[in-house]
Order: structure tokens, then sequence, then C-alpha cells
């Protein structure tokens, strides 16, 4: 198998875009940004102002998207010239894990409005009328999930494959796992792999709200929402680029990290330890060697999942194990959360040290070397989904 | 038994297949090299002030118009019976406790029109915020919206390993799901897989947005002959569901547990598309580079390929890109074509995994089903469709099965005989 590196990341928070503003904020114990009354009571992260022409310099692309598929767009691109690989698109692979593209709030209320109190054969045909006029062409293009990798392959010209995984927080790491599996085994030299998460939409808040998954009232930190706790939405987008190690030397790239391997699974979570035992034998799959590890949690901030993944913690970790939740810090950004931990923990490798603490709870002093010997980023999905993934430097 | 890249052979074992034709591979054979067409007036809900009034539909047992069957339950519902059909088949595993990972192609879901109006009628109230604070504790709303949900409920009833991996590459979406089994399952991940594609999107919404993009046969008098793939008269597509499942097992395990090999998926290619969002690029680089893909990834010469499962939308731009890819890859002598759509319609997210389940068939019977609605050759084309009625061949042992989706995705995948 081949060694696969993690030569560029492509990354936007609320805390703003790029390697350099994140590695500064998060070292320098940024505070987190937030909207509290635009989605109330529940808070968000939102986007920060994004220079799209920079990335998507066609105004009639950027008008065929709204803000999910642009900001992962946007991020995508961000990832290629963080690799220097604009000339590679045309043989680059990609696999992106998407939730759906925003609805037209305005018409989804008007025709609620309009006709929900109205007997259904009486509102159905008017519905037909009102959507078949109402609803842009464009946005179905806007909405599909599959458009996010499709906007990439038009915009950067990445079309050596391109496949979307559905499924929340375990598609995002099983479409970085698939995507370095292919490379590992020779499908492929490089490859973009990641997601995107735009925090201020309602259509999404009603569904993670039906859930009771959304963190009320002002903010907190991870650890202190108590149970059942909740997650706070956060704008994020996070590809990474996987290249095979003899690739990456061949034309001189510079890696970040090396994927020392990324195990996934999802447990019915029919017990509280069901969660914690899956993960625990993903970590023996893993098989990681004794040494000072750096954690990266992708605690969302439902109290049952980040159970599970701190009693997990407690079997696995050392005495000398550095924990961080970047969560409490950017929100939860869904399918974008665990490749936006990979590129950190990627970042920290590449720049010898790790980050200050981010939640109360977090754990250890941060090394102001290079000492960790891996990173392992973790994964416990809002409602099912286990994932690790270990990051090793390249020295 | 390994292949010319000493990658382990991927056996198909069990297959399961549900359209608007029927419920069941051999039902559905039979209506399909008959050239029956599935496709009807819409009677799901009212059709007034609607372009298109006609679509494939699976009814499911027991269903009503007056409690509208939202799509992830009637994937679910589909996706149930078509891997219950592929398993009895398989005679794998033991019920409940399937030895292998699931691969899931599927719609985007979300909430639909009902939700939204039982949300607002709760609120008293349409907007937003209203609706948000009338959902909380709708875990049942979540469970069933959730991308995650349809994978995870047939993850627990067949007992699948690991994640289940939902998956989208538009009318692409079942082809891929069959190449991530078969990518699995040679690179020593695991010796068996559930592929599986399943669309059940015929609702208004659904039916209007791909209506509003001009995609849409509106050929809505005589719904039987609407869909009329290659035709000179061809004006779209026409909208339906489905199902079909797929057991993908190392073809080494199968034989020594004495499993019955159905057909051999012996190669996959893709290339995406970056021209643009509904269009290939005219010169068909990235369709015919799937196209190259796969049948080199099988280790074939074109000259090798007996039959090719087409695309084959009857959207006049598809058939007219898919014939130049036909003539770039098989210059002068193409192998016949057909397009099954012609009778079931375009499933969608299902359509690579049905056609790929009647491609298996092809070869094995020996007989090529047709494309129906065949009146006017349009001279374009120039290609043998098999126009109208099925007819028996010999020495088929590959076939290609063309996949090309919205978003530039194109997966073909090569099907070979046991």
């Amino acid at each position: 198998m081949k060694d696969v590196w993690i030569t560029g990341i492509g990354l936007v928070s609320s805390l703003g875009e790029g390697p350099d503003v994140h590695w500064q904020a998060l070292t320098a114990g940024a505070r987190p940004v937030l909207d509290e009354a635009t989605f109330a009571p529940y808070p968000v992260h939102p986007l920060p102002a994004l220079s799209l022409d920079k990335q998507i310099p066609k105004k009639g692309d950027q008008r065929q998207m709204e803000p999910w598929q642009r900001l992962g767009t946007y991020a995508a691109g961000l990832a290629i010239d963080d690799a220097n690989a604009r000339s590679l698109v045309s043989d680059m692979h990609l696999v992106v894990a998407a939730g759906g593209g925003e609805r037209d709030v305005a018409v989804d209320e008007a025709l609620m409005r309009d006709f929900a109190n109205v007997p259904a054969e009486v509102s159905a045909p008017k519905l037909n009328e009102r959507l078949a006029t109402d609803l842009r062409p464009t946005l179905f293009l806007a909405q599909l999930s599959n458009l996010l990798a499709g906007n990439i392959s038009i915009v950067h010209g990445v079309i050596g494959s391109s496949r979307t995984f559905m499924g929340e927080e375990e598609a995002a790491a099983d479409a970085v796992r698939i995507a370095a599996a292919r490379l590992a085994e020779g499908r492929g030299d490089i490859a973009l792999a990641g997601g995107a998460y735009s925090s201020q939409r309602w259509d999404l808040v009603l569904l993670y709200a039906a859930g009771s998954a959304l963190w009320r009232g002002p903010y907190a930190p991870i650890s202190e929402r108590g149970t059942p706790g909740g997650f706070i939405l956060g704008a994020l987008a996070c590809f990474l680029m996987l290249e095979t190690a003899d690739h990456a030397k061949a034309r001189g790239a510079t890696p970040l990290a090396r994927i020392a391997g990324i195990a996934t699974d999802a447990s019915r979570r029919a017990t509280p330890a069901a969660s914690t035992e899956a993960a625990l034998r993903l970590w023996d799959k893993l098989g990681a060697p004794a040494g000072r590890l750096g954690i990266l949690s992708g605690a969302t901030g439902l109290a049952a999942p980040l159970a599970a993944e701190r009693a997990f913690l407690e079997r696995i970790a050392g005495a000398d194990a550095v924990l961080r939740t970047p969560g409490s810090l950017l929100g939860h950004g869904i399918e974008a959360s665990f490749p936006a931990n990979l590129a950190l923990g990627a970042l920290a490798l590449s720049r010898g040290g790790f980050y200050p603490k981010l939640d109360p709870a977090d754990r250890g002093e941060a090394p102001r070397d290079d000492t960790l010997d891996r990173i392992l980023v973790t994964g416990f999905g809002q409602w099912r989904g286990e994932a690790l993934a270990l990051l090793e430097p390249v020295r | 038994m390994n292949d010319h890249l000493n990658r382990p052979k991927v056996a198909v074992t069990g297959i399961g297949v549900v359209t608007p034709l029927a419920w069941g591979v051999a039902d559905n054979w039979a209506a399909l090299t008959a050239g029956r067409s599935g496709i009807r007036r819409i009677h799901r809900f009212p059709l007034d002030r609607l372009k298109t009034t006609i679509a494939g539909m699976v009814d499911l047992p027991n269903e009503s118009t007056a409690d509208p069957v939202p799509s992830p339950v009637r994937v679910e519902r589909m996706a149930i019976f078509a891997i219950d059909e592929a398993l009895a088949a398989a005679n794998i595993g033991t019920p409940g406790d399937f030895p292998g990972p699931l691969f899931l192609g599927m719609p985007p879901v979300e909430m639909e029109w009902p939700q939204r109006f039982a949300l607002a009628r709760k609120a008293n109230s349409g907007t937003y915020p209203a609706i948000v604070a009338a959902a909380e504790s709708r875990q049942d709303y979540y469970e069933t919206f959730l991308f995650g949900g349809v994978g995870e409920r047939l993850a627990a009833r067949f007992g699948t390993r690991g994640a289940p991996i939902a998956l989208t590459t538009a009318c692409a979406t079942g082809a891929s799901a069959i190449q991530l089994g078969v990518e699995a399952i040679q690179r020593g991940e695991t010796d068996a897989a559930i592929a599986l594609g399943a669309d059940g999107s015929v609702m208004p919404e659904g039916l209007i947005r791909f209506s509003l993009l001009s995609a849409l046969s509106q050929r809505n008098e005589d719904p039987q002959k609407a869909a009329r793939p290659f035709d000179k008269t061809r004006d779209g597509f026409v909208m339906s569901e489905g199902a079909a499942a797929l057991i993908l097992e190392n073809a080494d395990s199968a034989r020594a547990r004495g499993a019955t090999i159905l057909g051999f998926v012996s190669g996959c290619g893709e290339k995406a598309d970056g021209f643009h969002r509904t269009r290939s690029n005219p010169d068909g680089s990235s369709i015919i580079g799937a196209m190259r893909n796969a049948i080199a990834d099988a280790g074939l010469t074109p000259a090798e390929i007996g039959y090719v499962n087409a695309h084959g939308t009857g959207t006049p731009e598809n058939d007219k890109m898919e014939s130049l890819g036909m003539r770039a890859v098989f210059g002068d002598t193409p192998p016949p074509i057909s397009s099954n759509k012609s009778m079931i319609g375009h499933t969608l997210s299902a359509a690579g995994a049905i056609e790929a389940v009647f491609s298996l068939l092809t070869i094995r019977d020996q007989l090529l089903p047709p494309t129906i609605n065949h009146n006017e050759p349009d001279p374009t084309i120039g290609l043998d469709v098999v126009p109208n009625q099925a007819r028996a061949t010999k020495g088929v042992r590959h076939a290609l099965s063309n996949s090309f989706g919205f978003g530039g995705q194109n997966v073909c995948l090569v099907l070979s005989g046991a």
C-alpha cells in the first residue's frame, strides 16, 4: 500500500479562511464568532465574508449556486491552491460529503401561509401552479446534493472522478477514508475530499431542531452544555488534498501530515456503551503504536455521543495525551467537521505545536515543539457514526 | 481467481428488482423482454397546471393518496423488497446478519409539503421560526429525513457491517453504488457487499423541478408511447422510480461456499465532466472517457463488448451525446444498444443498478431487450437500438451499461457472463 499525505487544506470557518488565519486565531485564544439573534433560540456561528471572485471567477457560476455550494466550491479552490495543484485537476479524484442545498425560504413561507389550512383537494392544484411559477429553475440544481461536486468540476476542472456521500458526520469520515484508500491501492495519485456546511439557513435548523439536537440559548462551550446538550451550527467548509507520497515527492509538494489510518463504523447505539465499544474496535484496527497523542475531538455538543467519546478516550489516552475540542470554538459543521479537524491536525503537525485549550474540559498542556507523535481525530455523529483518524508528522 | 490487474474477481450472486413494471426479477424481465411499458397517467396527486402528467410509479401495498408516502419511506420500502429478493437468491449469511457493508444509492431527501403543512397548522403560522418551534421533539421527522436515516434502518434490518454508505451521483447513482461495492471487494476490505440503487421521487415538487429544467417529456396523451429514446421525435425523459439490489462477492469465496454465480462486474469506469451542470461537453470527452475506462478496467477491447445498455434517457441532448460516444469508442461497427428507459422510464438514482441487473439477464438469456416506441429513427443517431422487439442473440459475453448524471458524473460498468 502506498503512503498517503495531506498536501493541501482549504478551510473556511466563522473565524475566517486559510491555514494561517486558523493557526493564528486558534493559538492566540480566539473567541467564538456568534450570531445569537437570527435563529433564536438557536445561536449559530456565521459565515465570514468571502471574496468569492477569487475562487469562483464567473458571476454566472456564482448565480447558479446558493451559499452552501459556493462555500464548498470556494474551500475546494483554497485546497487546490494550498497544494499548488491547479495543473493536476484533470486527473484529480473527488469525494464530497454533502447535505442538501438551501430551499427558497420565502417561497416555502408563502406557500405554507396560503395553503396549510386549506383542504388538500383544494390546495393541491394551486400548489402545483405556485411551485411551477415561484421556484427558480436554477434552484433545483443549487439544491441537488451532488451539484457541490458538480460545481467543483465545473469551476475548478476537477474531473478525475466524482462521488458524493450523504449521511451527516459519518458520510464525511467515509469520504476521506475511501478517497485515501483508493490512492493507497493505486487508483490515482491525487484526490480532493471534504464537505461544507452553511449555517445560516432555516431549512436545516428545522431538521435538527426536530431531533432536539440543537443547543438553545446563549453560547456555552461543549463541556458545559449538560444533558441532553446540543450543537451550535457552525459555518464550516474543509477540503483536503490527499496525495500519494511518491507523487507529492516527485512534484516537490510539501507534506502537511501522513494519514496513518482512518476507520469508521455505525453502531446502533442500543446501549450507552455501544458507541464506545465500536470506537474501541476502530482503535484496535488502527493499531497506533505507543507515543504521545494529540487528540482533536469531534464532539458536537450532544451529551450522549460526548459521553461515549470521553469513555473511549479514558480507555485509550495516556496521561500525557493532549485533548482539544475545536467544536467549542467553531461550532458543528455536520459534513465539514471531520475534514476540518483533520485539517487542524495536519496544520499542527506541519507547524510543530498544538492548540491551547479550546474548551474548559480540554486537558494537557500544548507542546510548543514537535513532541506529539501523532494526532487522533475523533468523530461521534449526532445520531449515528463513529470514526477515528490518525495523522502522523512527515519528518 | 483474480482479474487482469490481479484483483479479486467480483461475482454477482443475487439480484432483486422492483420497477413500475413489476415487483421481482422474473416478472420484470418477462415484461421488459415483451416490450411492455410501465408508464402511466399519474394518480398519486392532482395534475392541474402540470406540463407533464405521466410517470412510472411503484405503488406500495396499501398506499393511499390521502396520506402521501414521503420519498425516503418509499425508497426504504422498495429497497427492503429488492434486498430481500437478492439475499434469497444469493443464500448468503443469516437473516439480519449480512457479512459485508451496504452501499446505498438514493436521492437526497428532505421534509416535504405534507410535513411542512402539518407543522404550519400546528404552529398556526407558516413562518420558519414558527414551524421550527412546532417541530421540536418530532424525532420521527428527524430520523426519516436525515440523509443517514434510510441507510441506518437498512443496515440495522439486514445486519450489514460497518457504516452504511449512502451516495448520490444524480442519474449515475446506482452505478456508483455498484462501483463502490466492487472496489471494496477488490481492495480486500470485504468478501461480500450489498449494492443498491433506489428512488421514489414522483411527487409534485420533484416533477415540477425536472419540468422547470425542460428535461421531461410532455407527450401526455399516450403515456406508454412517451418515452422514445433514440427516436427522432423524442422530447425528454419520463420520471420513474424503483429499486435494484445486487449481492456482490469475491468470486473465490462465492465459489467456496457453493453459491450460484449469475455473472460478474468485470469493469467500472468513470469520468467527471466539468463543462456544464446539465449538459455534456460537446466533444463527448467525459462520456467517452467513462466508457473507455470501464472497458479497459475489465481488461477488454471494445470489440469484445456485445451489447450496450444505454443511458438512453430520451432527451434530445443525452441520446445525441451517447451516440457520439458510441461511435468514438466502437468505431464503425458499434454493438446493439437499447434503452430500458423506453419501458420503465428514468428511475433516476435507481437506474444504474436496475439497468446493471437487466444487463446481467441479457447475457444470461442471450436476449436483447428492445427500445420501444421507436418509429422514426433519428438519422443522426445511426445505431442498432434493437427497435420495438426483443432479439435473441448469441455469443454476448460482456455488456456495457452507461449512466450519465446531471452535474457531470458519468459511470459505466462492464457486466460479464458467468
